[in-house]
């Protein structure tokens, strides 16, 4: 079957050439989800969020030794414009809250977090008047990573973990593909609220 | 003579960096697929040991719930009965909890346990989707048979690739 369609290709000149068919090639199909959960997952830009000691290991993730850019990460954006993920390194304190906030509502849509480290994840060991006890009280957080620090190794593996995650994601409907922005700025008073 | 100063001599020397730095040996790790060695005293995912008869060593006694400087540990302790028979003091812990998102593997639990029950290794892949999911109850950290705490860490990702072929 495969064969006499071919055939029918090659001597019918008015169908319409598909692909590399004409010369015994194939064709993939394939959903646009899957497209852009593949181009979203291997290009997860991160947005330099480092806050404390475990941006120093975020920072040797990228050197040579462990070398993120084999995942496709490896242009850290200092502006929330062109980031994908923001890697929530270290201690979150409260007066850091609202700009973290501000700094996540700035980047576009679609947008995931890491949250690395004990103290970005839970608090850690400060349990106290001046740390936000777990950075998704402030930002939905996708993967956590537990350490203190983590190891460049622990997160190299949230980032795989983030990628399996972004290629899973399966769109309901046209505005789940996320091609646009979903949710409106906010408003002035939910800011402040 | 200006142009060779200024021009030549530099991008030769340049070069010449590139040249010599093509013979260094690779530095990249090959993470996910192959591990790299770690140090023999490591501090990563905690497992609870056994004896070598299949009794559980801990027993109860909260010691590192106390050490632990992130009160990330929860111990829950009961009496053991020649019935139901857990680990061989008189006590036993039903409810051993772990929250390891709090917790920040500096090793202080290992340091206080008197029965070298609580053990931390070298299993770091422990990034997950959900907080809940880093509640770690007894029966995650309790090992499966006598010795399984010392058993070489194989990474998901090497796993993955064994299956495979």
């Amino acid at each position: 079957m495969p064969k006499r369609v071919e055939t029918i290709v090659l001597h019918d000149s008015s169908t319409p050439v598909l692909g590399d068919v004409q010369k015994g090639g194939n064709v993939v199909v394939t959903s646009l989800e899957t497209l852009l959960g593949q181009a979203r997952a291997n290009s997860l830009w991160p947005l330099t969020f480092g806050l404390a000691c475990c941006a120093i290991e975020m920072m040797s993730t990228v050197a040579s030794r462990f070398d993120i850019a084999r995942f496709g990460s490896e242009a850290f954006r200092a502006t929330p414009r062109q980031a994908d993920v923001m890697i929530i390194a270290g201690r979150l304190s409260k007066k850091m809250a609202p700009v973290l906030r501000q700094i996540y509502d700035q980047m576009p849509e679609p947008k995931w977090v890491i949250s690395m480290g004990a103290c970005a994840s839970s608090g850690g060991v400060y349990n106290n008047y001046a740390i936000v006890q777990g950075a998704d009280q402030v930002v939905p957080v996708d993967v956590y990573v537990p350490g203190c620090p983590p190891s460049p190794d622990a997160l190299i593996y949230a980032v795989l973990k983030l990628q399996e995650k972004v290629k899973r994601h399966t769109a309901r409907n046209l505005s789940d593909l996320r091609l646009t922005e979903v949710h409106a700025p906010r408003r002035l008073e939910e800011v402040e609220a | 003579m200006g142009l060779y100063k200024q021009v030549v001599k530099p991008v030769l020397a340049g070069f010449g960096i590139t040249a010599k730095r093509l013979k260094h040996r690779k530095v990249t790790l090959g993470y996910p697929e192959e591990l790299r060695e770690q140090y023999p005293r490591t501090r990563w995912r905690h497992f609870l040991t056994r004896y070598d008869n299949g009794l559980e060593k801990c027993i109860g006694c909260s010691l590192c719930a106390g050490a632990c400087p992130a009160r990330c540990i929860y111990v829950e302790a009961a009496e053991n009965t020649d019935e139901a028979r857990f680990s061989p003091g008189e006590r036993y812990a039903p409810r051993y909890e772990i929250n390891m998102i709090r917790c920040i593997f500096c090793g202080y639990c290992q340091e206080a346990c008197p029965t070298g029950a609580i053990v931390l290794r070298k299993n770091f892949e422990l990034a997950d989707y959900k907080r809940e999911d880093f509640i770690y109850t007894k029966e995650m950290l309790l090992e499966k048979y006598p010795g399984e705490a010392d058993a070489p860490f194989v990474g998901h990702y090497q796993k993955t690739a064994t299956r495979k072929s």
